[in-house]
């Protein structure tokens, strides 16, 4: 067995299928600490997860949906005028914006909610940053007649109007939350406590590759369609692979989304952190670029944390990737050296945004500008034969309001 | 033997069941918590659960989160409860289990946090997110085992769960009262005593009961089954209830004696 040994172990290096082991270790990452109410739950779900996501039933309701519903395949563009403006490389782009939805989300949502269909779950909670999660939640529990209740900080709330009222026009209800600095990490926190009450019948449906196993590794799997779709796109397109992959991460699904596929390419990796007003001035969601290992949400990764153990806040323009943990996957990949992990700040976000707006004719949500952002640095350094595919994971609608 | 099955004997005999209180450590501030804890201690308390606060309490309700907020804001370290523990010890001989979520202990180094526990004079540690498949990263680097580890059995455990959580269980176990946070309404008398029986039925440890159980009537009911009721939210309550007032630790000792007689069946 191929194998690194890490300050916290051994990890198992035989291809990106070893990972989690059984017990949902990524290596010395991952796990599952929750309270025992919730050991139950979760154990069931890795057991049902197990058994119904591999039947031809579930796969075709699940294809079905992914098709008709929420639009897939996406798109792979290439951007011509971006990548000129960049100077370098060809920046193609994958247009998860243009699901149903708007967002790599619902690719999430769909298979969760089936996943609760199938187990007889009447009832979806789910929590939100930047509202495109909860909105996806939404929409999945709309189509499949179930109800729902989504968990959201205050100060989310405050920055994402629109996708609030899509929530509620969807039928959801939206519960502020005003714990903490009322973003993510609390609305997290919230949907947890919510869920213990009402572990019988509800369906906790994670939004990132985040929370205790088996979520991280289910997320994954119901946003690898991303990549496998890009790496088929992108053999069409150029009959090569691309030089390198760029995604913004927060908690990481659409990263893991993308990279999984290609892990065993060998082509670079590059997630692309908030880093808010920079990393100097400690306003950031750095999370794997500047924080600790530790324990939060049911799983062991890096954390933005005190050296007392604290949970710290995290900050970024983009509520989406204002979130203090990310997936134990990727803080593996991270170790290994497999991925490396960057920060861009607010203020270079922001300008990503407008160019891709006035090149390209798209409106990027202000977590994908992060990437874009990034994408056009390591464009200017390769070579114009090279080429480096971006996640474009959502739209920028809901940003408006932030931007004006 | 040890000072909680010392304990936990002891009061069999006398046809007793535990009254166990759970404070959060430096609420409302250090001075002022110790002074409450040795209070609770000297009007009857059985054992105490001593919280260390943290940032993102997912399994509290409401009250111990707030609670764990004003001690963070107070600037209490997990070495300050170290200390507290340190001071409580000196004045009695009742078992204190300390309650952790598991990343200040993580953060503190699992064996630096044993012995200092040890040296500070606790007897157990409950973390209430370290589920039995993840406590050997732990108790692996525990030097010795004067420390017990007190185990969570939820309405949801099923019951061959419940074997091995009892298997890898010290001291006593905890039966949580309900599906729910800490200091949640909606006890269901009938199932506590179903439950509390089957975990008699495989475990010899003490057991003792607790989330969301406030009311003297509700102690009495429970202390009829259980070897122990243990109180959190209602103490907090208290010292929310009375942030200003100059009486609040002779009403925590009221308090901790009107509860105690609940306990004697």
């Amino acid at each position: 067995m191929n194998t690194l040994t890490t300050p916290m172990g051994e990890a198992n290096l035989d291809g990106p299928n070893a990972f989690p082991d059984e017990m949902g270790h990524f290596g010395p990452y991952g796990g599952r600490y929750v309270g025992e109410t919730l050991m139950p739950a979760i154990i069931d779900l890795e057991k049902a997860y197990a058994s119904i996501s591999p039947t031809p039933e579930f796969q075709e309701a699940l294809q079905v949906l992914l098709h008709d519903y929420a639009g897939r395949p996406t798109p792979l563009f290439h951007a011509r005028r971006l990548s000129a403006e960049a100077g370098g490389a060809a920046i193609i782009l994958k247009r998860e914006d243009l699901t149903h939805t708007g967002a790599h989300k619902i690719n999430n949502t769909l298979g969760q909610g089936l996943l609760a269909h199938f187990t007889g779950k009447t009832k979806l909670i789910a929590e939100t940053g930047a509202g495109q999660h909860g909105v996806a939640t939404a929409t999945t529990a709309a189509l499949l007649g179930m109800e729902c209740r989504i968990f959201m900080g205050k100060e989310d709330i405050r920055r994402q109007a629109p996708n609030v009222r899509r929530m509620e026009l969807l039928g959801a209800r939206v519960v502020p939350v005003s714990s903490g600095s009322g973003t993510l990490k609390d609305a997290m926190n919230e949907a947890m406590r919510f869920w213990v009450s009402a572990v019988q019948d509800t369906f906790y449906v994670i939004g990132s590759v985040a929370g205790p196993h088996p979520y991280p590794a289910m997320v994954r799997d119901f946003q690898k369609v991303i990549g496998i779709e890009a790496r088929q796109q992108i053999l069409d397109m150029q009959g090569s692979l691309p030089n390198a992959l760029v995604a913004c991460v927060g908690g990481g699904s659409n990263a893991m989304g993308l990279f999984y596929p290609f892990l065993e390419d060998d082509i670079q990796m590059i997630g692309v952190e908030a880093g808010g007003k920079g990393i100097a001035t400690g306003k950031h969601a750095a999370t794997i670029t500047q924080g600790t290992v530790g324990v939060l949400h049911g799983s062991k990764s890096f954390v933005l944390q005190d050296s007392n153990g604290q949970i710290q806040e995290a900050h970024s323009i983009s509520a989406g990737l204002d979130y203090p943990g990310v997936g134990p996957e990727h803080a593996l990949l991270k170790e290994t050296g497999r991925a490396t992990y960057v920060t861009v700040t607010d203020d270079e976000a922001l300008s990503a945004f407008k160019t891709l707006c006035l090149l390209e004719g798209i409106i990027p949500a202000l977590e994908s500008s992060h990437a874009v952002a990034y994408a056009m640095q390591e464009a200017a350094r390769r070579s114009k034969d090279e080429s480096i595919i971006v996640n474009l994971s959502g739209r920028g609608d809901k940003d408006l309001g932030i931007l004006s | 033997m040890n000072r909680i099955e010392n304990t936990f004997t002891k009061l069999k005999e006398k046809g007793e069941s535990a009254l166990v209180g759970f404070v959060t450590a430096g609420d409302p501030d250090m001075r002022r918590s110790l002074d409450i804890v040795k209070t609770m201690c000297a009007s009857g308390l059985d054992v105490l659960e001593l919280g260390i606060p943290f940032s993102d309490p997912t399994a509290d309700g409401p009250v111990i989160q707030r609670s764990s907020a004003r001690s963070l804001e107070g600037g209490t370290r997990l070495s300050d409860v170290m200390d507290m523990t340190r001071s409580v010890r000196a004045s009695t001989d009742i078992p204190i289990i300390l309650f952790s979520y598991y990343n200040p202990i993580l953060a503190y180094s699992p064996a630096f946090f044993y012995d200092e526990a040890v040296a500070a004079g606790a007897d157990g540690v409950l973390v209430v997110d370290l589920p039995p498949e993840e406590s050997d990263e732990m108790t692996g680097l525990w030097p010795g085992d004067k420390l017990s580890l007190i185990r969570l059995v939820a309405p949801t455990t099923p019951r061959e769960r419940m074997d091995y959580i009892a298997q890898a269980a010290t001291g006593f176990l905890y039966l949580v009262s309900k599906t729910g946070v800490t200091g949640s309404d909606g006890l269901d008398l009938a199932a506590i005593a179903a439950n509390t029986a089957v975990l008699k039925s495989i475990s010899s440890l003490p057991i003792c009961v607790g989330f969301g159980i406030s009311a003297p009537e509700d102690v009495a009911a429970i202390a009829a089954a259980a070897d122990g009721v243990v109180i959190g939210s209602a103490f907090e309550k208290i010292i929310e209830d009375n942030l200003e007032n100059p009486d609040l630790i002779t009403i925590m000792g009221a308090t901790v004696k009107g509860l105690k007689t609940a306990t004697v069946r």
